[in-house]
């Protein structure tokens, strides 16, 4: 054993008194260099790299919410799904940005589990793809949805309104939704048949 | 030996600036082009948004972790703006039972990186609603004072629009309109029908090159990143920087001015301390003629913290004028789903930054049940998706149907969800009333006696209550509003704000159009400044930002900020030339 580590495991160990190890006593992790990217303020800088370090949900409730995720936006013949689109990872980011999404998705999951495990005794990951939509019909839709079932509502349309957004603000869903933009172009205004087509003119 | 040094440049110089947006930008501008001595000083950080460290634009959604969210920025990640409506480290506080909310960016050029660039003149009327109506006040002065300095401002800065020749909405030299885009040509036909104008707007955006320092609008919409072309208007890029060019102006970032020093024998001004932000060193800058821009709240801030035996009240202060009849704009507005733009054809619709057209105040106030008008600004149309984009999707699914004829429950998953997405797609419009309140005595900001920010300089407390005549505004912009995108074929979305949200008014401080702290005027007992923006009390001491303004007509006030900078500066360098200063 090293010296540190010893040190480290006295330090740790020491007859139960609510022990402080000084932070010479403890291996720090290497510090990566902070690289501020192009646009952001040294104070945003520090504040994502330290939130992008921190980890806020468990891997299983990744796990469950990338089965939902995808319920939400399958791959078709059109695009790719929400987890091809990496939305999991940007729920991730937003709970610890926005720690208001914490508890309600935290919570859904859970809420989802103890649903499943009511149902068929698995968690919602561990259930067949029928009994998960069995599930998810009963909450996916707010004006049907049973009053037993409103905690579960809620959860579901935020799951549905984080999904969607994270899809849809990366390539992937640009070129799903045809956004042509956001490049330098030489605007002449709404195209001739388009114009035709709403009976408007430029006069 | 004290550890506490005040350190001291040796230098003199002919006018020290404090702030750099726009009225402290055209000041710099202005008087370094005529070969004076200037120190700019601003209180953030150097920017500039054509340097690779702090271009936004073009970003992509997915270059933001948050996707652009607003969790640090107010406007969201790519916005120009470093500030906000809190500070770390600089707070401010408002009376029990009222309310303002003060913006503010600690950066080169002020808020003039993120604005709207909408550049609306004042008309003839703007500067005498007082005697017009019978309420609030003139201005020292006319339109036809202010007008050369217009036609300066367009011809210096660029500004695009349309010639209508609309008695209270004077024309200026306009580059050309960008066309309007499909919702807005929707816009314009249920206004034709419903007997209101809406006409090109008028924003400082450069649709032709006007020099060879500034490159041509590419239409990205994305002013409020500011512009890495320099093709819209900011201090800092079109002001501020062609002023240090001069080799005439010094700028210092981080200079967070505390004090207005004055030589208490003869009450002039001698200069400015400043705490430096990085080191927390108090600095002095000397100069013959302080001129202050830091904005409406700040500049009343600076002055009323610069108190001495000669001026107790604070400086240029004698009138006890200073911090009163602060005004914002009023605002509220709604927005609609227009059923026949579901699924459109895909094109780039960006535009310029903002709207292609607008509404100014149309109406006959004798025949409303409120004294001051408005003007309506549109949003709408195929935009770039950040943070929020389809989100709520439950509320409009369930309502529509789809190519087969049949409508789906509302909510729902699936592929389904993708086409909504699509269908809904350009789908909206939204609109947003801007409105000339009446600015009061009993609206106003003051030194709090409890607390100080960071620099240990004492902070503002606001006191700010909307009259019934803003409130009677609002109603009235809601019901407009019902109007057109009835006449257009629109669906309002949510409920109309009603009497107990006051029909949505904004929370004051909330349309950032502060103005009205240091207020000109003929009579020294009820202004601090007169009609060139001077001190009454003070002969070297000039306002050049919002502050000192009368009124703000509904007419977002930086066009005139520009121009009345203009002026002021013009009048300082005629009055040093006749050695009265």
């Amino acid at each position: 054993m090293k010296r540190r580590d010893t040190l480290k495991s006295i330090a740790l160990g020491s007859l139960g008194m609510a022990t402080v190890p000084s932070t010479d006593l403890i291996a720090a992790p290497p510090e990566k260099p902070l690289v501020v990217p192009g646009g952001r303020q040294k104070t945003e800088a520090i504040r994502d790299a330290k939130l992008m370090a921190e980890k806020f949900f468990t891997p299983h409730e990744l796990k469950t919410m990338t089965v939902l995720c995808d319920i939400i936006l399958p791959a078709d013949e059109k695009s790719g799904s929400a987890s091809q689109a990496g939305v999991p990872a940007f729920i991730e980011f937003m709970v610890k940005d926005q720690p208001v999404h914490q508890i309600p998705l935290r919570g859904g999951l859970a809420w989802l589990d103890n649903e499943s495990r009511k149902r068929f005794s698995k968690k919602f990951v561990e259930i067949t793809k029928a009994q998960q939509i069995e599930i998810v019909d009963d909450i996916a839709y707010p004006e049907q949805a049973k009053p037993q079932f409103s905690q579960g509502v809620a959860f579901f349309n935020k799951m549905r309104d984080m999904t969607l957004t994270g899809f849809y603000t990366t390539r992937m869903g640009f070129t799903d939704l045809g956004y042509v933009g956001n490049t330098p172009n030489n605007w002449e205004g709404v195209p001739e048949e388009v114009l035709k087509q709403y009976g408007l003119s430029y006069e | 030996m004290n550890s506490y040094q005040i350190q001291e440049a040796p230098e003199v110089f002919d006018v020290v600036i404090v702030g750099s947006g726009a009225g402290g930008g055209m000041a710099a501008y202005q008087l370094s082009k005529a070969g004076a001595k200037v120190c700019l000083l601003e209180a953030g950080g150097y920017y500039d948004p054509a340097d690779p460290k702090y271009i936004t634009q073009l970003k992509n959604p997915w270059e933001s972790p948050r996707r652009g969210a607003s969790t640090t920025r107010p406007f969201g990640d790519f916005d120009a703006a470093w500030g906000g409506w809190q500070l770390e480290g600089e707070p401010y506080s408002a009376a029990p039972g009222t309310e303002f909310h003060w913006f503010r960016s600690r950066m080169l050029g002020g808020r003039t990186n993120h604005w709207g660039r909408i550049s609306l003149r004042f008309g003839p009327d703007d500067f005498r609603r007082g005697s017009m109506t019978g309420i609030g006040d003139d201005w020292p002065i006319t339109y036809d004072d202010v007008s050369p300095y217009y036609d300066k401002v367009d011809k210096l800065i660029g500004i695009f629009g349309s010639k209508e020749g609309l008695r209270n909405e004077p024309d200026g030299h306009f580059l050309p309109p960008p066309k309007p885009r499909l919702h807005e040509l929707m816009l314009k036909k249920a206004g034709k029908n419903l007997g209101i104008p809406v006409i090109p707007s008028r924003l400082a955006i450069l649709t032709k090159a006007i020099n060879n320092e500034r490159g041509q609008c590419f239409y990205c919409s994305q002013c409020g990143r500011a512009c890495q072309a320099y093709a819209d208007f900011s201090s800092s890029s079109c002001l501020c920087k062609p002023a240090v060019k001069t080799g005439n102006t010094r700028l210092i970032n981080g200079a967070m001015v505390r004090e207005v020093l004055t030589d208490q024998k003869t009450g002039l001004c001698t200069g400015v301390s400043y705490v430096d932000t990085a080191t927390l060193q108090e600095r002095t800058v000397r100069a013959k003629i302080v001129v202050v821009a830091a904005s409406a709240c700040e500049s009343a801030r600076l002055l009323l913290n610069s108190k001495s035996a000669r001026f107790p009240n604070g400086l240029a202060n004698s009138s006890g004028v200073i911090g009163k009849y602060l005004n914002d704009s009023t605002g509220a507005s709604r927005s609609a789903f227009v059923p026949a733009l579901m699924n459109r054809k895909r094109y780039n619709e960006d535009g310029v930054g903002g709207m292609h057209v607008y509404t100014p105040w149309w109406m006959d106030n004798k025949k409303l049940d409120f004294p001051r008008g408005y003007h309506i600004e549109y949003g709408g149309g195929m935009g770039m998706p950040s943070y929020g984009f389809g989100m709520g999707i439950q509320g409009m699914n369930g309502k529509y149907a789809y190519g087969d004829g049949k409508t789906q429950p509302s909510g729902g998953y699936g592929s389904r969800l993708k086409e909504d997405v699509r269908r809904f797609y350009g789908a909206y419009v939204g609109m947003a009333g801007r409105g000339e309140p009446i600015p009061l005595e009993s609206n106003y900001c003051e030194i709090d006696p409890n607390n100080v920010d960071k620099y240990g300089i004492p902070t503002l407390r606001f006191h700010y209550k909307w009259s019934e005549n803003e409130v009677k505004q609002a109603k009235h912009m809601q019901d407009t509003f019902e109007q057109i995108i009835h006449e257009m074929g629109g669906i309002a979305l949510g409920s109309k704000p009603g009497k107990e949200q006051n029909y949505g008014l904004e929370a004051p401080g909330k349309i950032i159009h502060e103005i009205g702290t240091v207020r000109m005027g003929n009579d020294p007992k009820k202004s601090a400044l007169n009609s060139f923006m001077q001190g009454h009390d003070v002969k070297n001491l000039f306002v050049v930002d919002a502050a000192p303004f009368v009124t703000q007509g509904d007419k977002n006030v930086t066009w005139t900020i520009l121009a009345m900078s203009m002026r002021t500066s013009d009048y300082i360098i005629d009055e040093v030339k006749k050695k009265n200063l």
